[in-house]
């Protein structure tokens, strides 16, 4: 039952699209996208909350949809256009959902913020006029313990009311 | 008002939005090691030896410590100073932290954690408050407290309790049961530690940089100038992130053997072992109402289950028994108290400290009272209301209070009293009031609760200020204070906070204390900067003094950023300070400490929801709740707090539990332990009422706990409602409800809930004189 | 390849199961085989549907033939789990989702200090020590869906390709709860109905999403107006492998669809589920609460019959 870990681990060499940019690295094969983003790109606004697929904190969008980076694994995701939080401003302009979510107060810890802003991003794209159902629905694998939820859903319907 | 008042972006929101706010665990300073912590695996045993040497073998493990290496006990409570960082006598839960490994990888370290060999004698264990109470089979959990596993007791009576009950028409008692839930930060524990040149400086995810501060010195045998605690970004802590933990002094004391920064980051399954959450309690309520629907009396005795540790639980077991009175007229009243140690993971402050479960119990029992008199419980409850600017009979001071417009608010928009009545819907209602901070200090000392310090220089303001952001927005209300006081934006104003080496002492995010203890320190600061820069300017134009606006960024005739270049001529370096330091209000007799506060919120709340009788399934249509929060600094923060504070009392109510099975948590993790979805949470309509109180910063009071109290008791009135059954416990699950239905259909009592109250043998009551009528008027006049 | 590494390989297609499993060290593997190269298409025709097992449970619950022809299996998918997981979780994977205990679903710590269990490095059922099985409760949402749609699953595997019915798929047996060879991978499922079968799946679980069924209900109907020719009716969570309500079917077959007939049919679908004190809940309340599921998802049949939507 000893946890085998001494033994040496195999590392391969990933080529991944995140955030738009080509980046090239050697990795040891079982390590999750959460933690390559995080460790090996130092991009850390991906959080994590429990590791196992339960909270929806990591969530990351894999070509274009929220998919959970604790649960996958980079070397699956060679040549799919991994988009984290990183990637939702362009410049120094803030995506219109980071916009509303500021300025709503939709963000209090901030530490659920990121993986519902890639979720709520998903679903503008393909439903520019979500009724409140429909956002609850395309969100409810996101966990937020601060809000309540009712300041991400007024947010989520300013920043598509503005992005229309 | 220029800022405050105004729904204005939080200061830290673009770091939030942006994922640029940098949270404990996603520092990695160079050279970093991992630590991870070995665990007991049993509720209750004594060690016997602790063999480390095969984990240390294992090549990526450069340190390796257990319980000798940090002998030195410690605790939040000065009175209970019961915990270790690592334990190398007894461990007391599943949970108990044992061994730590640093090692260059985390999976080294967990290797290395599941290769160190611990053999235990295995004890007993107890696992609820009916055993806690009885002779332990084996060994008492602690060693002090007592009899058996009994911590603490409480015993308290103020006024004539038996003439009250003497002089009642009615009298009637319940039972209720509130269980244990833990707070589920969506952000694990994490810290950071380094050791450079002979100084320890943590970066940790905590509520309070100033008890870890205390707590590291005392344990790692440090000068508290040797120690530095910073804490991090905060992604939730709702009570749960206050006391000082295991794993911070555990990195501390590895950076200091290994040279090398040390992080832990606790798994999710560790965090439900660190807990500190709401205990589970017990409950017996006895009140008599005279004919009119006046209480002339109460009784109430309350048992904790504390878990293995003492945590904050003094002042838990007292908070129990201290809040009933600023809600309720209660001329004479009668306070039992009791925690109990089981092997559970210990409990201790969340969102409402040991106010919601009394609140739960208060407000039911209420209600079934006003169904025994024929009354509208809201009636019944209007008429005990207390009123501002009284003494309740525990000595505790109300000023404002808004009980009654927040009632009107509720009652009014979710039209309660002219609800459709019919088997399967219904509504329910139910107040609550908080406290602004706890008026005394967790340990003995004089000094000002909260300090800020002012710096003006180059026309660049920076407030320095203790209190950490946990995400409820405090940061962004300090700079509101000093903004409006300085004419400025609260984006103006640079922050430096929770840094114990460049910060003054606050105690931190608990006890909704930041806006109102912080607040008003950073109000006197920023009313004396305000000054030398009207001075300076009042010298330099000739103006008078008093006709000296300061807004917009300009100060009188001057620019603000000239005015503060005349300042800093006219005074030199231009820095100033306020301090905080709450009125001493407490009663004369012993365990007065807990229950005054300078200020008191208050909330009231309606629950519409449709119960399925055959399933027992509860949907909840819509909520209404109305804060009184003195003054709305933020409205948008405000709005915030309080609709966070429903969904945690709905989750409370409706879903979240902490139980055990053979002296395990059930379901230490995020999918069994159920948190409340997007597709849980019905609309909350929230009513900020404003009472301006007269010693919060601007007329501020809380909003960040007392809204959640309200939402199990309402919940369960309207579960009762639709079905006309009572769930005397929370969580109300779904069988409770059924089986509560069945009851009422053999024609036995309707309700799911304890049977009776343990016998517990409470010492005889201290026996305290109620103020005097007019107390503070007459005081106010000497 | 599978056959080379044996017991210390595993296939992955979207991971949902797997890695949390693996992370918790219920699963102890060397290699992973990706499944990402297999196509994943969804073939419609009128009476059939051929869905590769790569397909994404969002792409399955989302597609419009499937929602309008297999309603019920459209709703299964859809109600798996939370949104993210759907994104990556397959229909394949949701068929061979391992079975599930709150025993065995912990972490490797805590099932140390609980006692091993007899599906993973222990030699006893937690949930019923006398017993000399495992009770872990098959917890797949679309497979008694697929069942009930008359399902066909194709499995390669060294010793060549075959077609499994979904019934034969599953095994009364919380450890080998799949009649599918260690060294078979799923490739697809055939759904297959009449032109007036209707479908609907009930789920019963505490929250709105990201939860497992606690019980649930997927009944397939052929109706002939009124009355029902043909009927399927299984049950999720309420045992090791998805459970048959046959005595359900026998009795509605012929039978008009009014409320006493439903709430009969209910009744006896109801009685062999056996949940057991190892999910959400107490037992004894799922147990009472499976007919009305079951009640709920024939009335969604019925509904859809009187053109009252799915």
């Amino acid at each position: 039952m000893k946890n085998e870990i001494t033994r040496d681990v195999e590392r391969v060499v990933l080529a991944l699209d995140v955030n738009g940019e080509a980046r090239q690295l050697l990795v040891a094969v079982h390590k999750t996208l959460l933690e390559v983003l995080r460790e090996d790109l130092q991009l850390t606004g991906t959080k994590h909350g429990c590791e196992l697929g339960e909270c929806g904190t990591c969530t990351v969008l894999i070509d274009g949809r929220p998919e959970l980076s604790c649960l996958s694994l980079p070397i699956q995701l060679q040549g799919r256009a991994i988009t984290t939080v990183e990637g939702m401003a362009s410049g120094s302009e803030l995506h219109p959902l980071q916009t509303a979510f500021a300025e709503l107060g939709a963000a209090q810890c901030g530490y659920c913020t990121p993986g519902i802003l890639l979720s709520a991003r998903a679903l503008l794209e393909e439903n520019a006029r979500p009724s409140r159902d429909e956002i609850r629905e395309a969100l409810a694998g996101n966990l937020c313990r601060c809000t309540g939820y009712t300041k991400i859903l007024q947010a989520i319907e300013l920043a598509a009311e503005r992005m229309r | 008002m220029k800022v405050v008042g105004k729904p204005l972006a939080k200061v830290d929101a673009a770091a939030k939005v942006t994922g640029r706010a940098i949270y404990a665990d996603d520092m990695l300073p160079a050279r970093t090691l991992h630590c991870r912590i070995l665990r007991s695996p049993h509720p209750h045993a004594r060690i016997v030896s602790i063999d480390t040497s095969a984990a240390r073998r294992i090549p990526g493990v450069v340190a390796v410590i257990t319980g000798s290496d940090l002998p030195v006990k410690f605790g939040i409570l000065p009175v209970t100073q019961d915990e270790r960082a690592l334990e190398h006598e007894k461990v007391r839960y599943v949970g108990d932290p044992i061994a730590a490994v640093a090692a260059t990888e985390e999976e080294i370290a967990a290797a290395a954690c599941d290769a160190i060999a611990v053999e235990y004698e295995v004890l007993e264990p107890v696992m609820s408050i009916e055993a806690a109470l009885a002779i332990p089979k084996d060994e008492r959990i602690q060693d002090y407290g007592g009899p058996n596993n009994i911590h603490k007791f409480v015993s308290l009576e103020f006024g004539d309790v038996d003439g009250g009950f003497a002089r009642a028409d009615n009298v009637r008692e319940d039972v209720f049961f509130f269980q244990g839930n833990t707070h589920l930060p969506m952000e694990q524990h994490s810290a950071v530690a380094t050791y450079i040149d002979g100084r320890v400086t943590l970066w940790s995810s905590t509520q309070v940089v100033h008890y870890v501060h205390r707590a590291l010195a005392k344990v790692l045998e440090l000068p508290m100038n040797r120690i530095r605690v910073i804490g991090a970004a905060h992604g939730g802590g709702f009570g749960g992130k206050t006391d000082p933990f295991a794993h911070e002094i555990i990195v501390a004391k590895l950076a200091m053997l290994t040279g090398r920064p040390v992080k832990c980051t606790l798994t999710r399954e560790e965090v439900f072992y660190a807990h500190r959450g709401r205990h589970p309690v017990l409950m017996w309520i006895k009140t008599g109402v005279t004919a009119d629907g006046r209480i002339s009396a109460m009784h109430f005795r309350s048992a904790l289950d504390g878990g293995a540790y003492g945590s904050y639980g003094v002042a838990s077991t007292f908070y129990t028994g201290a809040l009933q009175t600023v809600t309720y007229d209660i001329p004479a009243y009668r306070f039992e108290g009791c925690r109990v140690f089981t092997n559970k993971p210990p409990c201790g402050p969340k969102r409402g400290h040991g106010t919601p479960q009394p609140r739960f119990a208060l407000e039911l029992h209420l209600e079934k009272l006003a169904h025994d008199l024929g009354l509208d419980p809201v009636e019944l409850k209007r008429r005990n209301f207390v009123k501002p600017n009284t003494r309740t009979v525990n000595w505790l001071r109300v000023t404002s209070c808004g009980l009654e417009e927040c009632t009107d608010r509720v009652i009014k928009a979710s039209a309660f009293h002219q609800r459709k009545r019919f088997f399967g819907r219904g509504m329910g209602f139910a107040i609550s009031s908080y406290l602004s901070g706890a008026g005394t200090a967790i340990y003995w000392n004089d000094m000002p609760h909260s300090e800020v310090q002012i710096k003006v220089d180059r026309g660049g303001v920076t407030a320095f200020c203790g209190a950490m952001d946990i995400g409820q927005g405090s940061d962004s209300v300090l700079a509101t204070i000093v903004a409006e006081e300085l004419g400025l934006q609260p984006a103006d104003i640079r922050l430096v906070t929770a840094d114990t080496d460049t910060t003054p002492i606050d105690l931190g995010s608990y006890s909704s204390r930041v806006t109102f203890m912080a607040g008003n320190a950073a109000l006197e600061a920023a009313r004396k900067m305000r000054a030398l820069l009207v001075e300076a300017v009042a010298a330099k134009t000739g103006a008078e003094a008093s006709a000296i606006d300061v807004s917009e960024a300009r100060v009188g005739d001057c620019s603000f950023e000239e005015a503060s270049v005349l300042a800093e001529a006219r005074f030199g370096t231009l820095t100033t300070a306020g301090s905080y330091t709450p009125p001493k209000i407490a009663g004369p007799y012993k365990g007065s400490g807990v229950g005054p506060s300078p200020a008191y919120s208050y909330s009231a709340c309606v629950v519409d929801l449709d119960a399925d009788a055959r399933t027992g399934l509860i949907h909840v249509n819509k909520i209404w709740i109305a804060h009184d929060v003195g003054r709305a600094i933020n409205p948008l923060l405000v709005e915030g707090q309080v609709e966070g504070s429903v969904y945690m009392g709905l989750g409370e109510a409706l879903m979240e539990e902490q139980v055990f099975r053979k002296g395990l948590h059930k379901w230490p993790s995020m999918l069994e332990y159920k948190s409340p979805t997007f597709l849980d949470m019905p609309e909350v309509e929230t009513f900020i009422v404003e009472t301006n109180d007269p010693e919060g910063p601007y007329g501020a009071k809380e909003a960040g706990q007392g809204p959640l109290l309200p939402v199990p008791p309402a919940l369960c009135s309207a579960v009762y409602d639709a079905l006309g059954v009572w769930i005397d416990e929370i969580p109300v699950s779904p069988e409770k409800v059924t089986e509560a239905l069945r009851r009422k259909e053999k024609g036995e009592p309707p309700r799911y809930g304890p049977p009776r109250f343990p016998s517990i043998p409470y010492p005889e009551a201290i026996k305290v004189q109620p103020p005097p009528k007019d107390f503070d008027a007459a005081a106010a006049t000497i | 390849m599978a056959e080379e590494h044996g017991a210390r390989a595993m296939f992955v297609a979207g991971g949902t199961d797997l890695f949390p499993k693996l992370k918790r060290r219920q699963f102890e593997v060397e290699t992973l085989i990706g499944l990402d190269f297999l196509p994943r298409v969804i073939r419609n025709g009128s009476t059939e549907c051929a869905i590769d097992a790569g397909v994404t449970l969002a792409t399955a619950a989302h597609d419009s033939h499937l929602q309008a022809g297999f309603t019920g299996y459209a709703q299964a998918a859809g109600l798996v789990s939370s949104p993210p997981l759907r994104n990556a979780g397959t229909i394949g994977g949701n068929l061979c989702v391992d079975t599930r205990c709150n025993y065995y679903d912990m972490t490797y710590e805590w099932r140390k200090a609980a006692g091993f269990c007899i599906k993973k490095d222990g030699d006893i059922c937690l949930v019923a020590p006398s017993s000399p099985r495992c009770w872990a409760v098959s917890s797949s949402d679309t497979a008694p869906m697929a069942i009930a749609l008359d399902g066909v699953v194709g499995l390669a595997g060294p010793e060549g390709d075959r077609e499994l019915p979904v019934s034969a798929l599953y095994r009364d047996d919380g450890i080998e709860y799949m009649a599918k060879r260690p060294a078979e991978v799923l490739t697809g499922l055939r759904l297959r109905k009449s032109a007036n079968t209707r479908s609907a799946y009930v789920k019963l679980r505490r929250r709105g999403s990201i939860d497992f069924p606690i019980a649930g209900a997927a009944v397939a109907m052929e109706l002939d107006g009124e009355s029902v020719i043909g009927c399927r009716i299984v049950l999720s969570a309420v045992a090791s492998y998805p459970l048959e309500a046959a005595a359900a079917e026998k009795f509605l077959k012929g039978k008009r669809l009014d409320q006493e007939t439903i709430r009969e049919a209910a009744e006896l679908a109801a009685k062999p589920a056996k949940p057991l004190d190892n999910a959400d809940l107490s037992h004894f309340w799922r147990k009472r609460m499976v007919r009305v599921v079951v009640e709920q998802a024939i009335q969604r049949v019925s509904d859809q019959r009187a053109g009252f939507g799915g």
